[in-house]
């Protein structure tokens, strides 16, 4: 029987398997919520209740057969792929499972420098060497773009023997690469094409937005449909397509995924992939208004500039993402991250992330017309009250890498701390970023430059949130032993 | 008939009105509005179920909200109000000669439609010449004008529903922008009784404190509105409400008022000791 999309088959079985009043003497140990008053009270008892363990009605995540099963094939279609798989681990996990399905140890893999940190972690757990492309860089705004395709297609020649290439599309900022274009080079040459599509779930679902991973015949995509999806924190699909075989792919997943699969997220999976597939046309048509409204009124403030498709330039920039509200703030002479602070200790607004020289507010279909209207408000006051001469800031933020050792050698190397200040010219083992948005300053088996630091510098000082080192303030960083 | 329309004032304690007739009721694109026929308070006006206005006791707020300023500064000439719907704040602000425009910003038209039709007590005035209404966000408003008015008066909802951006520090940040330099604001304050009416009244005078050298908070008693006890917020660039209050200007100008009076003005600024108390840890 097929199954249609009206249907949610997780959340069906989870309400029969409460109406059956079955007595539990399984885990998890809260027993519908009834051992844990405080938390059943907090999170409400319908949640608690649906809090379950795999059994044979509920089907089991690390390897489906029925209503889980169901689950992946209604989303497969909805998506247009050869087969989706539920994951409880975030996207994080998704793109690991695409890195480690398409290389073994020593196997090469395209991928443009600013990947999340997601994609260069599964470099160290698998021990795949990245080729890194670079991406372009838009100078004025400060932002790194798409792949070039020249650039894609010098690196596919240098690396004949790379088994995949990875794209991250659309970026953070919504700016796209030409995946349709990349794709095809990549199948000539017999290399996987893996897509980390986090920002791009509602791709799939709207024709206004740009082309999404399966239509243009990607191998894998990895869909964080907790961001705009709709799904609970944590609840991400992986998508596959062409020969990438199904079997294989959980194998890898489930070398890291848990066994006990949260009900809470893939039901959230199940019910937001439904919600899409009949309604997702209207929800990111408003969307789009709602975005575009926003960026006209941003953009007459002054000081402002919230770009769109007028950045398209046929290559770097192929497409970008109208849904999307990145802004650029360095006109006014505030980086992103302190305009981002700002909102949130003087107006109690919270974005998505703010970096040296832009910020991202995140328009989804839970907005209403009046928050929009104190946003815009807001960021008016901000360049009322705070607006100062820009000459002082930073005016670009990709730094090339030298890569000397793959992540993986450099991360499990013997390693030695020391001051960050005095590190120029070590070998990085560990990352340094700034979170949100994830994207490495250095990453593992890079050589550290006084530019790196001096950009790491100008980050702390400007207050953005620096992870990735042991170090939790960040003043150390371990760095590769040298040979006496 | 025993039909009665009851209000939650906290989550426990309620404020009912015997109800003679339910005269109008529809969803807006903002709100529920419904207009009853009352016994004692005669006809009122409600918003998501929470009392605006009532035929008795409207006096007292609009007397408030509009004589205050006008008597601290009778030279007033420009005047922009943000929601009041009813009408009532410029009913009375029509009563001064002097002043020669009124924008009134009210997002939701078909509460003035209503009001007009069922409370032409409060809403008559809306026609004067002088006055200018805008049905948009107030927010919105007040963002694209600078330097342009005399007075802002803000006449809204609650900090929750449609009013919701009328009590943010953005806001006020904007009318500051958006007065003159002897600009005044006076705001719709909330009450310092219940909880949660008093969180709302001290982050709004948090806010505006930040923009304004003059800063001060003033009472009435507003038997239909939760506790009785209602506050309202004086901010201003430059006169202080008791040291410039003009009395002789304000009294030779005649107007009958049946709850304001100069040596009210003054004694409104008197604040009992708990509600100064919360202004304090407002800061």
């Amino acid at each position: 029987m097929k199954l249609s999309q009206h249907r949610a088959p997780i959340m069906e079985a989870l309400q029969q398997y409460q109406e059956a009043r079955v007595v539990p003497f399984d885990v998890p140990g809260h027993k519908h919520g009834r051992g844990n008053k405080e938390l059943a009270d907090f999170l409400g008892e319908t949640c608690l209740h649906h809090d379950v363990n795999s059994m044979k009605p509920l089907d089991n995540l690390c390897h489906p057969v029925s209503v889980i099963h169901e689950a992946e094939e209604l989303a497969a279609e909805a998506f247009g792929a050869k087969h989706a798989f539920l994951l409880v681990n975030g996207t994080t996990s998704a793109v690991q499972a695409m890195v480690m399905t398409a290389c073994k140890a020593g196997e090469k893999i395209i991928m443009p420098r600013n990947v999340h940190r997601s994609a260069i972690n599964a470099l160290i757990l698998s021990g795949a060497v990245p080729i890194y492309v670079n991406p372009g860089v838009q100078v004025d705004l400060g932002i790194p773009l798409g792949m070039a395709l020249d650039e894609v297609r010098r690196a596919i020649v240098d690396h004949p023997d790379a088994k995949a290439i990875l794209i991250n599309n659309p970026t953070y900022y919504g700016i796209c690469s030409n995946l349709q274009a990349i794709t095809e080079l990549a199948h000539a040459h017999g290399m996987l094409v893996l897509v980390d599509e986090a920002h791009g779930t509602h791709f799939y679902f709207n024709d206004k937005l740009p082309a999404s991973a399966m239509s243009v015949g990607a191998d894998m995509a990895s869909i964080s449909m907790h961001k705009s999806g709709g799904s609970l924190t944590q609840s991400s699909f992986l998508l596959i397509n062409n020969d990438v075989s199904e079997g294989y792919t959980r194998q890898i997943i489930n070398l890291t995924q848990t066994t006990s699969g949260s009900y809470l997220l893939m039901s959230s999976l199940d019910i937001s992939r439904k919600n899409l597939a009949l309604y997702g046309q209207e929800i990111f048509d408003k969307v789009i208004k709602m975005a575009q409204y926003t960026r006209d009124e941003v953009n007459q403030i002054g000081g402002y500039y919230a770009y769109s498709k007028e950045l398209i330039n046929g290559d770097t920039v192929y497409d970008f993402d109208e849904s999307k509200l990145s802004i650029h703030t360095r006109q006014m002479g505030l980086a992103g991250i302190e305009v981002y602070d700002i909102l949130r200790d003087e107006y109690d607004i919270q974005i998505e992330f703010g970096d040296v020289a832009n910020i991202l507010a995140y328009i989804s279909v839970g907005d209403r017309t009046l928050d929009l209207e104190r946003l815009v408000a807001a960021l008016a006051e901000i360049n009322r009250r705070y607006k100062k001469d820009p000459s002082s800031l930073f005016d670009h933020e990709y730094i090339n890498p030298e890569i000397v050792q793959s992540p993986q050698q450099a991360f499990y190397a013997d390693k030695e701390i020391v001051l960050l200040a005095e590190s120029a010219g070590r070998v990085a083992s560990e990352f340094v970023m700034c979170y949100p948005p994830g994207i490495p300053i250095v990453a593992p088996g890079e050589r550290i430059t006084n530019e790196i630091i001096e950009y790491i510098n100008y980050c702390k000082d400007k207050g953005c949130f620096l992870t990735g080192t042991e170090d939790s303030n960040v003043n150390y960083i371990n760095v590769v032993k040298e040979d006496v | 008939m025993n039909l009665w329309f009851t209000e939650d004032h906290s989550p426990y304690a309620r404020f009912s009105f015997r109800v003679e007739e339910h005269l109008y009721t529809a969803t807006s694109e903002f709100q529920k509005i419904d207009v009853f026929q009352t016994t004692e308070f005669g006809r009122i006006l409600t918003l998501d179920g929470y009392v605006m206005v009532t035929e008795k006791d409207e006096f007292i707020y609009h007397d408030m909200i509009v004589h205050v300023p006008m008597a601290t500064n009778p030279s007033i000439q420009k005047v922009l109000v943000i929601g009041a719907g009813d009408g009532g704040t410029v009913r009375e602000l029509t009563r001064y000669p002097s002043i020669k425009k009124i924008d009134m910003v009210e997002i939701d038209e078909q509460v003035v439609k209503v009001c007009q039709e069922f409370l032409p007590q409060t809403a008559a005035q809306l026609t004067d010449p002088r006055v200018t209404l805008y049905f948009e966000d107030g927010l919105k408003f007040v963002r694209q004008q600078e330097n342009a008015y005399d007075l802002i008066i803000v006449d809204s909802t609650d900090p929750f529903g449609p009013g919701e951006g009328l009590f943010t520090k953005e806001f006020y940040g904007n009318c500051y922008k958006a007065l003159n330099e002897q600009g005044i604001l006076v705001n719709q304050h909330e009450s310092p009784f219940y909880a949660e009416d008093a969180r709302g009244m001290q982050r709004a005078h948090k806010s505006i404190m930040g923009f304004f050298p003059v800063s001060k908070v003033y009472q009435a008693h507003i038997p239909t509105y939760p506790s009785g006890h209602w506050l309202f917020g004086l901010a201003s660039k430059k006169y202080d409400p008791i040291e410039d209050l003009d009395s002789d200007a304000w009294n030779a100008l005649g107007l009958q008022t049946k709850y304001y009076n100069t040596k009210l003005h003054v004694g409104s600024f008197a604040l009992p000791n708990y509600v100064k108390e919360l202004l304090i840890h407002a800061k």
